[in-house]
């Protein structure tokens, strides 16, 4: 069986029909007891105090603001070679999540960093390449909303999406591109010595794993959507030609 | 039950206010269109279905 099987919309339907409760139950459970284990019964940093907490959805709402922008790339690329609808309707359907991600990042980042740092914004290299991002991501779903006709919209989307990816890449690894600025580098760390402390590290994997099924519950349900709006879009046309 | 946020309780509790605002309403306005459309799209197909 070949992935592509995926992009027949009538083969989409049926899977994603198949997964979507999973995905709900299991990413919902992922969340709450990832956050409920956090909140109440992790402790205080020696440092941050009780803005520890803040950790369990800053950092998943951070990394899923710049991994939803990959999809969406990988999904425009696919559309841009191969032409497949269902993988431009999937982009078009993330974008409003990863918009929700990134503005939960940087509202959550600026109320974290007014007692961290003193202040609630700074022009550091994470933060302004963050807002960038913001940015393309409103401007990606305005041109969809723009264009009517949806398979042009989907070409120029895509190209946006291809510039767009610098943005979501200097998000990541502006803390070392540039050494400089107040934000810190990353909080999960492959080495053990730069990693957040076991105690903050288990239930922030659980939040990560339920920002990531979330994701995947909203984008599955919002791509059936895309879907049948165009087949609805389509029926109306045949109509108004009989 | 609630745990002791100390100096830091507003803080804490607004980041995690506006993260549940905005996951709610992205959830909320999700469903409320996904029904609104599933529900157009059956009574279209219905519509040509009797007009053959």
């Amino acid at each position: 069986m070949s992935i592509w099987e995926y992009a027949n919309p009538k083969k989409f339907m049926e899977t994603s029909g198949w997964l979507l409760p999973w995905a709900t139950i299991l990413s919902a459970a992922a969340l709450v007891v990832g956050l409920v284990w956090g909140f109440f019964f992790t402790p205080d940093d020696y440092k941050q105090g009780s803005t520890v907490k803040i950790i369990y959805i800053h950092v998943p709402a951070a990394m899923m603001a710049i991994n939803i922008w990959v999809m969406m790339l990988a999904a425009s690329l696919i559309w841009l070679i191969r032409r497949h609808h269902v993988s431009a309707l999937a982009a078009k359907a993330a974008a409003p999540i990863g918009v929700t991600m990134t503005l939960i990042a940087l509202f959550t980042g600026a109320i974290w960093g007014q007692p961290m740092w003193g202040t609630w914004w700074a022009w550091d290299p994470r933060l302004t390449s963050f807002l960038i991002l913001f940015l393309f991501y409103l401007g990606y779903i305005a041109l969809w909303e723009a264009i009517d006709n949806p398979d042009t919209a989907a070409d120029l989307t895509g190209v946006l999406c291809l510039v767009g990816s610098v943005f979501a890449v200097l998000s990541r690894y502006a803390v070392n591109f540039w050494n400089q600025g107040l934000h810190q580098g990353a909080s999960l760390s492959l080495d053990k010595e730069e990693n957040v402390s076991d105690v903050y590290y288990f239930p922030l994997l659980l939040c990560i794993a339920g920002f990531i099924g979330l994701f995947l519950t909203l984008v599955l349900l919002r791509t059936r959507t895309e879907i049948r709006a165009r087949r609805l879009k389509a029926l109306e046309a045949r109509e108004r030609m009989a | 039950m609630m745990p002791d946020l100390g100096k830091y309780e507003t803080t804490v509790l607004s980041a995690y206010g506006v993260t549940i605002l905005l996951l709610v309403a992205l959830v909320g306005l999700s469903l409320w269109r996904a029904r609104k459309v599933r529900r157009a799209l059956a009574a279209q197909e219905e519509r040509m279905a009797r007009n053959g």
